[in-house]
């Protein structure tokens, strides 16, 4: 029974790993720009509903859904007016500046939030549990992974039922060709950002709710999230909960022989996916 | 009086390398115009930059007396001129009738172009219309790349080799739908290497030659030897 509830606690954990990693899948996937700054920008967003909660008294959910229009027109903005300067057939410029961005951002974070670690106060949220029989599932963890799965969900849905969904589809193939249709790639790969950025900002809630942060952390959530993204298959969304998924149980499974192998054994669930399936479990036909 | 489309000294180039030497075109509202000629003429180029996929100087091209050289792709869609690319290039992604969509996601126009006018204009691509637009044959391909850019309702429609690597049969099918595209009003250019069959369709042809316009004439006048001089540069 205990490992059917490593399992469970496995996958829930993967849903954490799924909100890094979708945002960063829906700009690989629609524009292949790599941003090194993803993981800074979920820190980022985290001090963003803590000042949120801080200045309003507001819960942290309240305090996302204010912070979230803000994070997209900061998607929008960066995207605009600095990434899309720097995209283009050559890949290393759009690395340079998301890599100058997550310093910058790193740096400006411990200018203003100093190097101290932060919570965003969930209050009973936090120890709440569900009995389902075999297994006790924490509530947070579960609400994590369901939101996790409805974020993904609604993402698939805005790509294959809407007009906008049609448009990031058709950049992502042929943006010269899409420009012919009357579309600018420019303002979609702006939207687009800006969708990651409402994103992240979901991603960030959980991410305070569950644990200390602080603004070296960065670095390591881009870690979990290329990790997700890539075992999924670059550019699948659903592939990207399952890599999220697999990394979570790997985890967990780790941790339950020995606690010090917890990390190292989702690192090597990556490894061993990469060396069996190079290009994800489930690759886009059209790369 | 403007005409609706007129390109003055037209020039272009990839980098060194000059494609186009100050071309000067014009086509009036309904007309069908047709530019013939070899592999490496400049054809492509035109349309390329016609559609803003290449960049001019803006008094270059005029759009209703409008400059319009400078304007991004998008925005030439937006005024009315729709291309049909060279290669099709359809959207793998989508579905056949997401490509259609698309064609008039952006500029729907008023005029006679909706999904159900192109299914009755291409009644095989109904059937497949939920097909990935690039399973379709090659021909089948070319009516979806032709109903995407009719979507918007254009005034005019830039077709860039539409029967390349196509088979007679199919190419017959395809120009079969010229008259009732033209019926709408919309005025037509023809990129097209087979000289007979740009003949038939257009009111005047232009033939091209290394990025030069060498001949310009009404179709019906035209004769072989002035093409065939025009088109190889040899003399008649």
């Amino acid at each position: 029974m205990i490992w059917l509830d490593v399992l469970v606690q496995g996958i829930l954990l993967g849903g954490l790993y799924a909100l890094f990693a979708a945002g960063l899948s829906l700009v690989f996937g629609i524009m292949r720009l790599v941003n090194l700054a993803h993981g800074d920008l979920i820190v980022f967003a985290a001090f963003l509903i803590l000042v949120v909660v801080q200045t309003f008294g507001f819960n942290p959910f309240l305090s996302a859904l204010i912070a979230a229009p803000a994070m997209f027109a900061f998607g929008w903005a960066l995207q605009r007016f600095v990434l899309n300067r720097v995209l283009g057939k050559d890949i290393l410029p759009p690395l340079l500046v998301t890599f100058g961005l997550s310093v910058a951002l790193q740096n400006g974070m411990l200018e203003v939030f100093s190097a101290d670690s932060q919570r965003l106060a969930a209050g009973p949220l936090e120890s709440a549990s569900i009995d389902l029989g075999p297994v006790t599932v924490g509530t947070m963890p579960l609400l994590t992974f369901a939101s996790a799965v409805l974020v993904i969900f609604a993402l698939n849905r805005i790509f294959y039922t809407t007009a906008l969904g049609r448009a990031f589809r058709a950049v992502s193939d042929d943006p010269t060709t899409a420009s012919l249709m009357g579309i600018n790639p420019k303002s979609v790969f702006a939207i687009a950002t800006g969708l990651a950025m409402v994103i992240v900002t979901i991603a960030a809630l959980y991410l305070g709710m569950r644990s200390n942060f602080d603004p070296s952390i960065g670095p390591a959530r881009l870690l979990y999230a290329f990790q997700a993204v890539i075992i999924g298959g670059l550019g699948s969304l659903w592939g990207t909960l399952a890599g999220g998924a697999i990394i979570g149980v790997a985890q967990t499974v780790g941790a339950q022989l020995n606690p010090e192998w917890q990390i190292l054994a989702g690192h090597i669930a990556f490894l061993v996916v990469l060396l069996l399936r190079p290009r994800g479990l489930f690759p886009r036909a059209v790369d | 009086m403007s005409h609706l489309l007129s390109t003055h000294g037209l020039t272009a180039q990839y980098g060194q390398f000059k494609a186009l030497f100050g071309v000067d075109l014009h086509i009036d509202p309904g007309e069908c115009v047709a530019i013939i000629g070899a592999n490496g003429a400049g054809k492509s180029t035109l349309m390329r930059s016609i559609t803003g996929v290449l960049k001019s100087a803006p008094e270059m091209i005029l759009h209703n007396g409008t400059p319009i050289g400078a304007l991004p792709a998008d925005q030439i869609l937006q005024r009315g001129l729709a291309m049909v690319p060279e290669g099709r290039r359809l959207f793998p992604s989508l579905s056949v009738e997401e490509n259609l969509l698309i064609g008039g996601q952006i500029r729907k126009g008023s005029g006679r172009w909706s999904l159900d006018e192109i299914y009755a204009l291409f009644p095989i691509l109904k059937e497949r219309r939920h097909s990935p637009g690039t399973a379709l044959s090659g021909g089948q391909q070319q009516m979806v790349a032709i109903g995407r850019a009719l979507m918007s309702n254009p005034e005019l429609l830039l077709c860039d080799e539409i029967s390349l690597g196509l088979a007679p049969v199919v190419i017959r099918d395809i120009y079969a739908a010229l008259p009732t595209i033209r019926a709408t009003g919309a005025a037509v250019i023809i990129v097209e290497q087979d000289i007979a069959r740009a003949l038939i369709v257009a009111d005047r042809i232009y033939c091209m030659m290394e990025g030069r316009v060498t001949l310009t004439a009404p179709a019906k006048d035209v004769s072989r030897e002035a093409i065939h001089a025009a088109y190889f540069g040899a003399a008649a």
